[in-house]
């Protein structure tokens, strides 16, 4: 095997151009990915670009307005931070459901979304986070929510030159708080048969006012579900509106038959992930 | 196509290299630097075999390219005794005979080191979950986790 380039731009524009000028410019963050598909599909890159240099993009800041993450920030970072775990209890359990302690320091955010497996862990909590992602690429930034981003299995909207820069993920409002859950056949280190995420946002009477539901595994792409969402609005999650939940997730699921599944299967585990799910999220939150 | 030129620290001391851009780490730890103490299992990330901290973190070396380390600090399993003679995981797991063929070893160690700085009491539960990274093909993790456990307590100065 000829030499594979390696470049480590310390800002933006240089990783832009980099990525621009070659169809086989690939970007490296956590590399756990990348690496193993050059190794075992030989899919090699003409160069690798390592944003893990450019300060923006190992940066982590938190405030009033929520939290912005630098896109090569690694799980074992992200799941480590105090801050995080507490305001997103369900983001920070499903990022540390992404491979071993070994692949979470390396494992980004960027990379879980950008690899575009319909089962990845982290992107149907981000979505239910309402996370935004923040794109460079050779017209200038762009920010669009993370539900825009995966168009199939393996596909992004990513245009060629551009990459993820960060992620902003606004507070949560008063008596908010989201829940990720995800069966497996195992107990650890597997992949997803089914994800679902929550997040629900309760009045001070403790009724929801506001929910997101999302689910993983079960479509091309993680899914948003209004439908189970409206179903949680203006209850207490009792079993009744849990249930009618869980129906429109069933409804919504448009799963595939495979080795981890089939799809009668995915779509009866997405209702009871998405009543499970929903009751954590409102019990977290009522405790805001 | 020219070889990229490396300069790193490695268990506090620095070393230059060279090495292609698609190159592992742990290509060159063992195969370039003769530190053989690190192991090559499936070389995707999938079995810990190959562990090594990273500026502090844990990561698979097997899936970080040797280009990544200029600046860095690595730290090895060859780091982790001290003149003074073994460290009490690698002690433990001698006394628990938590090894056979020994391939597991050094990345079980080198993973236990960073569990227990983050956490130095954890249950069995935390101490198995950190380490389902790291498989052993010989023993099964019982006695594994009872030198982890007992580690643990004998450097929180805790007889078990």
């Amino acid at each position: 095997m000829e030499s594979v380039r390696y470049e480590a731009p310390n800002n933006v524009e240089a990783a832009v151009r980099l990525l621009a000028g070659e169809n086989g410019a690939k970007v490296l963050s956590g590399g756990t990915d990348l690496i193993v598909q050059m190794r075992l599909m030989n899919r090699v890159p003409t160069v690798f670009v390592d944003v893990k240099r450019i300060p923006r993009l190992s940066a982590l800041a938190l405030d009033a307005k929520g939290l912005r993450s630098g896109a090569a920030v690694p799980a074992a970072t992200l799941y480590g931070n105090e801050t995080i775990r507490k305001l997103w209890p369900g983001l920070a359990e499903a990022t540390d459901l992404i491979g071993s302690s070994q692949i979470q320091g390396r494992a980004t955010w960027a990379g879980n979304l950008c690899n575009a497996s319909p089962a990845a862990d982290s992107v149907p909590a981000l979505i239910a986070c309402g996370a935004t992602v923040v794109i460079a690429g050779p017209k200038g930034e762009r920010r669009v929510p993370v539900e825009q981003v995966n168009v199939g299995p393996g596909k992004t909207s990513l245009a060629p030159g551009e990459f993820i820069v960060e992620f902003e993920i606004p507070a949560p409002a008063a008596h908010s708080s989201d829940a990720y859950q995800r069966l497996i056949p195992r107990s650890e280190m597997d992949i997803a048969v089914v994800g679902a995420a929550v997040a629900l946002t309760l009045d001070a009477g403790g009724v929801v006012k506001a929910a997101r539901v999302v689910l993983g595994a079960v479509a091309p792409t993680a899914i948003l579900v209004p439908d189970a969402a409206a179903a949680l609005v203006g209850s207490k999650c009792e079993d009744a509106a849990l249930e009618r939940a869980g129906q429109a997730a069933t409804a919504a699921a448009k799963p595939i038959d495979d080795r981890r599944g089939t799809v009668a299967y995915r779509k009866k585990i997405a209702a009871v992930l998405t009543r499970r799910v929903a009751k954590i999220a409102y019990d977290r939150a009522r405790a805001r | 196509m020219a070889k990229i030129q490396v300069q790193t620290t490695i268990n506090g001391e620095t070393f230059d290299y060279l090495c292609d851009g698609q190159q592992s780490l742990l290509s060159v730890l063992r195969d370039e630097l003769g530190l053989t103490g690190t192991k090559e299992g499936c070389s995707t990330g999938d079995c810990g075999a190959c562990s090594i901290t990273l500026d502090g973190q844990l990561v698979p070396s097997c899936l970080v390219l040797a280009a990544e380390a200029q600046g860095r600090e690595i730290g090895t399993v060859e780091g982790v005794s001290s003149a003074t003679g073994l460290h009490p995981i690698q002690q433990k797991f001698l006394e628990h005979a938590a090894l056979q063929c020994g391939v597991c070893t050094p990345g079980l160690i080198v993973a236990t080191r960073a569990l227990l700085l983050k956490n130095p009491n954890p249950t069995e539960a935390e101490a198995r979950y950190y380490l389902a990274g790291n498989l052993c093909r010989c023993t099964g993790y019982d006695k594994i986790i009872k030198a982890v456990l007992d580690a643990a307590a004998s450097m929180r100065g805790e007889s078990a």
